[in-house]
């Protein structure tokens, strides 16, 4: 048990002011009732959790603020700017979640997840909007996790433009389809993290959307991110608090795996049990 | 006189500041951001920053999100 906990904190994530414990970042939407959330949240074993920026509608029917759902001294907030079209909308919401987090002494003030989206039905980055915005966002001195599509050139424009981490879609935001194009993905990591490609081992890359089953957020790990933000995998499933269980193990044992070093991919079978010594007929010999 | 509070329209006393205003709306003591015609106004300004007729403002909250 001990060397399991000591190879986590190990591999704990440091972007910016943040220290990310858990590798899975996890969404607050789209859940049923609040209590609900808060149980999935405590068994996602995030330390960081996404939160969107609306007009004052501080209560639910029952007179209650997801504020009074989240403690905010176990959780880092991580603001994001969904809903933002373009780029000046996104600097705006950027700052009001800003001065929000400051008034809550939360170390998430410093830091924002920049989404800037193409339109309403496929939800889709734009990649202008979101390059503008990431530059703005930088000189403006915040920690930007930019969220952009799966393409890596884009990927490089982003991290050149001074995003803290770049996190590429999966697949299209509350899709489910997980990981549409692993080679893609691949790539990015390669781009941003290989030293022979231009890019730095700690850079974060973080995949974001799309996730639906456990093995979504293993296969990205695996694959070699950093860590997995998701929402909708949990906040939808038929049991949020068992799903969020099983993201959590499914981050940690993709993570593990991607550390310890896979057995290379070959054509043919090798055995697992000696030749030497066999009693048997074997064909062709 | 009237304002647009978060898309609607608002009748408010004369010259009140945003600390009245969220102090009002039972929220002074929750964590928000107030924005007058589109410009953020920080917390530390809101006792100083009277209200015109006609000002836009926005109050935003934290939500729910991905």
């Amino acid at each position: 048990m001990s060397t399991t906990t000591n190879t986590m904190q190990a591999s704990d994530l440091v972007i910016g002011p943040v220290t990310i414990t858990n590798r899975l970042i996890v969404g607050t939407g789209k859940y049923g009732d609040y209590e609900t959330m808060q149980r999935a949240l405590d068994a996602s074993g995030a330390n960081v959790i996404t939160v969107a920026v609306r007009r004052e509608r501080l209560i639910d029917e029952q007179g209650r603020s997801i504020l009074d759902f989240i403690d905010t001294d176990r959780y880092t907030i991580l603001p994001n700017t969904a809903g933002c079209f373009n780029c000046e909308d996104a600097v705006r919401i950027a700052h009001l979640g800003r001065e929000i987090l400051s008034q809550m002494n939360n170390p998430g003030a410093g830091w924002v997840k920049l989404e800037v989206l193409g339109d309403r039905t496929t939800l889709l980055p734009d990649p202008v909007g979101t390059l503008e915005a990431c530059r703005q966002l930088v000189d403006d001195g915040f920690t930007v996790m930019c969220y952009s599509s799966d393409d890596p050139i884009m990927a490089c424009r982003l991290r050149d433009a001074g995003a803290a981490s770049v996190m590429p879609a999966g697949s299209p935001i509350g899709s489910g389809r997980g990981i549409a194009n692993p080679a893609a993905i691949a790539i990015i990591l390669q781009l941003l993290k290989d030293p022979d490609h231009g890019g730095a081992p700690h850079y974060p890359v973080i995949v974001d959307a799309g996730v639906g089953a456990p093995s979504d957020v293993t296969a990205a790990m695996e694959l070699g991110a950093d860590g997995v933000l998701l929402n909708t995998g949990i906040a939808h499933a038929k049991d949020p608090v068992k799903m969020a269980h099983a993201m959590r193990h499914a981050c940690e044992a993709g993570r593990l795996g991607a550390t310890a070093g896979r057995i290379a991919k070959k054509l043919y079978a090798t055995a697992s049990s000696p030749w030497e010594g066999v009693i048997t007929t074997i064909p062709g010999e | 006189m009237e304002i647009t509070l978060n898309g609607t329209t608002h009748e408010i006393d004369d010259g009140a500041t945003i600390a009245n205003l969220l102090l009002q709306r039972d929220l002074a003591a929750t964590p928000c951001a107030v924005e007058v015609n589109r410009q953020l106004v920080p917390k530390a300004k809101h006792e100083q920053h009277h209200l015109a007729s006609g000002d836009a403002v926005e109050i935003v909250t934290l939500v729910g999100g991905g």
